[in-house]
């Protein structure tokens, strides 16, 4: 993997077709006949063709596509709600496609567990007894049951319901039922987690709510969450990576950066040119080279390494080459005019940013002085710079370049 | 040709057309257009076999069947196949089934009508009532009701039909809980069942009393037995909806957690089906009531009897008070069993916890 994390999820090849005869389909599929073909002529459907995707271990995997496009058959194939066609995936290098009844069973309870988009509760149960079905299924008895009590109370206070623990899920608001779905699938302590569409039946506010808390569980819990989604916005908000599926078939995975910046379809590009880009480019991917001199250098040695950009900015550091300020054209050449000897009078404070600030939060910067936003790193080095204008002309772009070799 | 004939000619034919065009129907690769003209063509040789037929002597349009003896010995067929089960079982199907079934309802029986005392049990059901729905007004209706049967010197031939009721649903839970459930989980054996449910409904009553008189004889328990078969489809249907209508999602979401078959059934299907399965224990109480005035017939004593008494005896007042009866059991047990259908559902209902 790019990022120098194992696999934890492999997906090797999986199609799934849906109708009496699937592996009759299978030859047909693979001579190149489309898929509006074979619903017309034999009444199958293809919901996944050919995907093959590696899931990180630790991170968020966001799967988008918009509706029909096989993202929740994709997301079951998972845990085997459906079994694939043709294909394999495997957990940990081991093939679950190829568990006995009982195995997968096992697999279920200990490996995986699943938070639904219509929350998917028990009705007849309480919110603690919902939290603690998973539980339950693994032991008889009452003192069994009782230990489960204690651990689903846990995570009620951890996805904030304490007080609701005997409330039948009827008498929850929605957002409060898929914090009861949340904790149930936590309660599990699988390593890895699945949410189909978990957010898309809340209203936005509630949404954006649940995504904070699940961003801020998952800095602590650190799983594997394979998390799907038809809301761009969303994918780019929790999404370390993502993977783009249209018609059954992946056509990109990537960063959320990286779809934005290298669409590898029209269809990609299209479906991201609506999306706020301020909230998901960043500060480094968009930063200009900038010219940096040391405070020791002569007026005259800066000015003529400033070029000749809009202000001439240049940025002014220390021995270390740590940020202590800008200068302008104009200033230099007025020190030159006045014979100073050294810049240190001349120079004036600077906004700065770091390189993974995306831009939403740079912009407010860039607005409190006129000189350009300096982008340094954790020790005060310059990076590079932000101008108001390199910014909004970042945000103008639109993403119709089609780049296919990315 | 006679008139007749060709009526039945032209019905004969449509019908065919009629079972063609459905069968054809189900067919998806079959266009609409040609859909009408296979069914034509099926019915056209029906038509020409159907004549050709009727000249050769069969009279199959003349009506009647065919003369004398019928084309289809179907009635002869069961006669036997009933003669023979008598003949060869029926000695040991009293002995072993019957006749202690008989025995434990005849203590029932006297349990309900001597062994309590009848403001005892008025008060028992008015608690129950009150149990059931949290209302006081139904357990004053169901108290005035069990008081207005004593007042009509009824009581006796009442608790005799709530003891037949009670058994025969008792017997219809044994065979139909377990139909419904495994018609509910597998689809193969509900398409097997559906019809014959709808055949079970649809026949008369009355029908089912003839074998069971002759396998069991005159008596409460062959009552019993065509009660229960006659009361038994709604509670196979409801029970089977009741578990198709559990959500697919919560369905999933048990799947993923690792729930075995047995332990979705347990603990899912079956808690969220009450509602329905109370549903159609509810239907087939009053199923089995309105077969109590026909099971009469064949000397099953209680109300039934009394109404039969005065349609013999021509005292319509006798018949009357009877049926009043009749009619007050049936509205205290519906409510009872639906204020008790409610609360199961309760649990689960927004705005009532």
């Amino acid at each position: 993997m790019s990022n120098g994390k194992r696999a934890k999820i492999e997906l090797k090849g999986v199609t799934k077709i849906f109708g009496d005869d699937p592996a009759r389909i299978l030859p047909m599929i693979a001579a190149g006949v489309s898929k509006a073909a074979v619903l017309e002529e034999t009444g199958h459907t293809v919901g996944l063709y050919d995907v093959t995707l590696d899931i990180p271990e630790g991170q968020i995997f966001v799967v988008m596509g918009l509706s029909g496009s096989g993202k929740s058959t994709l997301i079951r194939h998972l845990n085997r709600l459906i079994d694939p066609t043709a294909g394999q995936v495997l957990v940990d290098g081991e093939d679950v496609t190829a568990l006995d009844a009982k195995a997968l069973t096992a697999f279920r309870r200990s490996r995986m567990s699943m938070v639904f988009q219509r929350f998917g509760l028990f009705p007849h149960r309480t919110v603690l007894e919902n939290i603690s079905f998973g539980l339950d299924l693994q032991v008889s008895g009452r003192p069994g049951r009782e230990a489960n009590r204690e651990k689903a109370r846990i995570w009620i206070t951890a996805v904030g319901l304490d007080g609701y623990e005997d409330a039948y899920p009827h008498a929850l608001s929605g957002g409060m039922q898929q914090r009861v779905g949340l904790a149930r699938a936590l309660a599990m302590d699988a390593d890895i987690l699945l949410m189909d569409e978990a957010f898309s039946a809340l209203d936005p506010l509630i949404r954006r709510d649940m995504q904070d808390q699940l961003i801020e569980l998952q800095s602590r819990l650190k799983k594997t969450i394979v998390f799907i989604t038809h809301d761009l916005d969303e994918a780019l908000r929790l999404g370390d990576r993502i993977a783009i599926l249209k018609d059954g078939e992946v056509v990109q995975v990537g960063s959320g950066e990286e779809i934005l910046t290298a669409p590898a379809t029209r269809y990609v590009a299209d479906f991201v040119e609506d999306v706020n880009r301020s909230r998901v480019l960043t500060a480094g991917t968009v930063q200009l080279d900038c010219v940096v001199v040391t405070a020791s250098e002569a007026p005259a040695a800066a000015l003529a390494r400033a070029g000749n950009g809009e202000l001439q900015v240049t940025y002014v550091v220390d021995a270390d080459g740590k940020l202590l300020g800008a200068v302008t054209g104009s200033r230099l050449r007025r020190a030159i005019r006045e014979n100073l000897a050294s810049m240190e009078s001349l120079i004036e404070p600077v906004q700065t940013a770091t390189a993974n600030m995306v831009l939403e939060e740079v912009l407010p910067l860039t607005l409190q002085g006129d000189l350009p936003v300096a982008v340094v790193d954790g020790h005060g080095r310059v990076q590079g710079m932000l101008s108001r204008r390199s910014i909004i002309a970042a945000l103008a772009e639109t993403a119709g370049v089609v780049n296919p070799g990315q | 040709m006679s008139f007749g004939g060709i009526v039945s000619l032209l019905l004969i034919v449509g019908g065919v057309f009629a079972a063609a065009l459905i069968l054809i129907k189900a067919r998806q690769d079959v266009t609409p257009a040609r859909r009408f003209g296979l069914a034509g063509a099926a019915a056209l040789v029906a038509a020409v076999l159907l004549v050709v037929a009727d000249f050769a002597g069969l009279r199959v349009l003349a009506g009647g069947g065919g003369g004398d003896t019928p084309l289809l010995p179907l009635a002869d067929l069961i006669d036997r196949a009933v003669d023979w089960l008598v003949t060869e079982y029926g000695d040991a199907l009293r002995e072993n089934i019957s006749n202690p079934i008989v025995y434990a309802i005849g203590f029932f029986e006297r349990f309900l009508y001597q062994g309590i005392a009848w403001p005892a049990m008025a008060i028992a059901f008015a608690l129950f009532a009150y149990h059931a729905s949290r209302k006081w007004t139904l357990a004053v209706f169901v108290a005035a009701a069990f008081v207005l049967i004593w007042a009509l010197q009824l009581w006796k031939p009442t608790m005799q039909t709530l003891s037949l009721i009670s058994v025969s649903i008792l017997v219809t839970a044994l065979v139909g809980l377990p139909l419904g459930i495994a018609m509910g989980l597998s689809n193969r054996f509900r398409t097997v069942m559906m019809p014959a449910l709808d055949f079970m409904q649809t026949m008369p009553s009355f029908v089912y009393l003839i074998p069971v008189v002759m396998l069991f004889g005159l008596g409460t328990f062959s009552g019993v037995l065509a009660t229960a078969v006659y009361a038994a489809p709604p509670l196979v249907r409801l029970t089977d909806l009741g578990l198709r209508l559990v959500d697919k999602e919560v369905m999933e979401a048990a799947t993923a957690f690792g729930a075995s078959r047995s332990q979705k059934l347990w603990r899912v299907q079956l808690p969220l089906a009450l509602p329905n399965v109370m549903a159609g224990v509810n239907q087939s109480i009053m199923m089995a009531l309105a077969m109590v005035v026909i099971a009469s017939m064949i000397g099953v004593r209680g109300l039934g009897q009394e109404v039969f008494y005065g349609l013999q005896r021509q005292e319509p007042g006798t018949g009357f008070t009877a049926g009043l009866c009749i009619v007050l059991l049936a509205i205290v047990l519906d409510r009872i069993t639906q204020a008790y259908g409610r609360r199961m559902q309760a649990h689960y209902r927004a705005g009532e916890h």
